[in-house]
């Protein structure tokens, strides 16, 4: 794969949450690149950090977080470097984002064509009827059949997979370069979901609009994504090509992560085999473990392990793993 | 649609007529009156209703028809400035309070907590005897007691709803906080501010006749229900009419807001849209 010029790119980012237990590093240390036009995937468990990374980089991490250090940058820019409205003018025109939930993120009280209108206008200076136009052609585009009067209807005239098509039309309407994707499918309909994702692919591609996929579904990711950055307890434990993750993967937390992907039909026939389960959970936030987070959980664990984090090292062109077994 | 749902709704349809038949009186007033309101007439003081008076006189021998329905002006102009005054800055604080919380919300809302801690009566008897009897005066003293009841609401509604994904998406699409504020989040507290609107509309009637009574209300000629009320106490045992009629006025209006806002709960309940 030729490497494209990188638009987003991480490097050493560090939120953590100021809670009355104590600090909880949600995001601590993590680098990552997402180059032009790219998929990338982003897994991990709940409570990895993925969707505060993906806040962090838009500079909305609600309170009690803090975004404490690191960089993000945009087309070389350090988005850490904006005024809050120059950061507003960043958000939802050269960076969007799209929720897990389609029912409850557009507003109940206005129609849908008020959202995209009004979407549009807060970035560019057109008039109501031309960004009427580009809303209707919007909504074509993600399919969504008699857009005229579409329009005119609330949200809740609308079905979760409609709903969640509505976003993004929204989020790509000014053909950003990065679309943050935070579970886009997981509150959908199995069914729904691919005819999403193919609008979702479709849009980006024509448009050369750059996705982070953030999701804790393996199967959405080996399906579409070119690049996977597994995130485990805030660090970036392995990243890679599809292949390289899917087919060779390092880091014992990948490995226990596809072991436990449930494989339809394999218990029929076939003698009954027990579904992987990682031992263990999560480690909590504010009490990380010493050394490398995930050794508590570890099969391959050494006594190195649990004293120094492991250093990120290179496997090979593009793959790269934080793991003492490598070092 | 809404207005249509309302007027389906049968206690909602007698509310609305009740409060279009009282704003119809004190827009026809002179129309409709059969005295004037003011006039003093010697020879027929403390008469029983009759044919020439609808309601009866008071000491003065004044129409107590004619007053009770200038009287509605007066009341309606008192609860509807005051409510607005109310609702005007409740709206403000509460939304700025709820939204940004931290330390402003806690010195706002205990401020709040302190004019509330008052009886609302009382806090408004205090506030019209600092600023003196005067029908503007009123509206300011009612309308200052009635506000921490609207920025409590506001500011539940909306911190309940800025924790909603679709102001995090607001958020993220790259709106300031003061356009998310006025075009996401308050259109969507509008069920509980207008039933709440209707409440404080009821209320503040009650407070200004109930002002007016103690004679800090609207001054003494003029004829608002409570000084009509007022001026019939000492005759009350002779001639029982003198207090019935201004007290269906009030009784009338009040039960019109009440049913009204009742039924507007209803209407604007978003689970039933």
């Amino acid at each position: 794969m030729n490497p494209m010029p990188q638009i987003l790119e991480i490097e050493d980012l560090q939120t953590h949450f100021y809670t009355r237990q104590g600090i909880a590093k949600a995001v601590c240390g993590v680098s990552f690149h997402v180059s032009e036009g790219e998929i990338l995937g982003v897994v991990g468990e709940s409570g990895s950090g993925k969707s505060v990374t993906a806040l962090s980089i838009l500079r909305l991490v609600p309170f009690p977080g803090k975004i404490v250090s690191g960089e993000i940058r945009l087309k070389g820019q350090n988005l850490f470097d904006l005024t809050p409205s120059d950061m507003r003018q960043i958000r939802g025109d050269r960076i969007s984002m799209i929720f897990q939930e389609p029912m409850i993120s557009l507003n109940p009280a206005f129609t849908i064509g008020d959202q995209l209108i009004e979407a549009l206008r807060v970035h560019r200076k057109i008039s109501r009827r031309e960004a009427r136009d580009r809303a209707v052609e919007m909504l074509g585009q993600v399919d969504i059949s008699n857009p005229e009067m579409r329009l005119e209807d609330y949200p809740h005239q609308l079905s979760g997979g409609m709903r969640q098509r509505v976003m993004i039309a929204e989020a790509l309407l000014l053909n950003p370069n990065v679309l943050l994707a935070d579970e886009p499918t997981t509150a959908l309909d199995v069914t729904v979901q691919a005819q999403v994702l193919d609008v979702m692919y479709r849009l980006t591609q024509d448009m050369g609009t750059a996705i982070v996929l953030i999701t804790h579904n393996l199967g959405l990711v080996a399906e579409s994504a070119d690049r996977v950055v597994v995130m485990y307890a805030g660090r970036v434990v392995e990243e890679g090509t599809v292949t390289d993750i899917f087919q060779d993967a390092l880091h014992p937390y990948t490995q226990g992560l596809l072991k436990s992907i449930p494989i339809p039909g394999h218990s029929l026939g076939r003698q009954r085999e027990e579904l992987y389960e990682m031992k263990g959970m999560i480690p909590s936030l504010q009490r990380l473990p010493e050394g490398c987070s995930f050794h508590p959980r570890c099969s391959f664990v050494k006594e190195i392990c649990s004293q120094t984090p492991p250093p990120r090292k290179e496997m090979g062109p593009m793959h790269f793993t934080q793991c003492w077994l490598y070092s | 649609m809404a207005i249509k749902r309302l007027l389906i709704n049968k206690m909602g349809l007698i509310g609305a007529l009740i409060i279009l038949a009282i704003v119809l009186t004190a827009i026809f007033a002179p129309l409709i009156a059969t005295h004037e309101p003011l006039k003093i007439d010697m020879l027929h003081q403390v008469e029983l209703p009759s044919d020439q008076f609808w309601f009866g006189t008071d000491e003065y021998g004044r129409d107590i028809y004619s007053r009770v329905i200038y009287g509605s002006r007066i009341t309606l102009y008192i609860s509807i400035l005051s409510v607005a005054v109310a609702t005007l800055f409740g709206v403000l604080i509460g939304a700025v309070s709820g939204y940004f919380g931290g330390w402003i919300d806690t010195i706002v809302m205990r401020l709040m907590d302190a004019v509330m801690s008052f009886p609302a009566i009382l806090l408004a008897i205090g506030i019209m005897a600092v600023l003196g009897g005067n029908l503007n005066n009123v509206v300011i003293a009612l309308g200052f007691v009635y506000i921490p009841r609207f920025a409590r609401i506001v500011r539940g509604s909306v911190l309940s709803l800025k924790g909603k994904e679709f102001v995090e998406a607001a958020l993220a699409t790259g709106k300031g906080d003061f356009y998310i504020i006025f075009r996401h989040i308050l259109p969507n507290c509008m069920a509980p501010l207008i039933v709440q609107i209707t409440a404080s509309l009821a209320y503040a009637i009650l407070a200004e006749s109930a002002l007016s009574f103690l004679g800090l209300g609207a001054p003494p000629p003029a004829p608002s229900w409570g000084n009509i009320l007022s001026d019939a106490r000492n005759f009350m045992l002779d001639n029982v009419w003198m207090t019935v009629f201004p007290g269906i006025a009030i009784t009338l209006t009040v039960l019109g807001f009440n049913l009204l806002g009742d039924a507007l709960r209803d209407v604007l309940d978003p689970r039933l849209r």
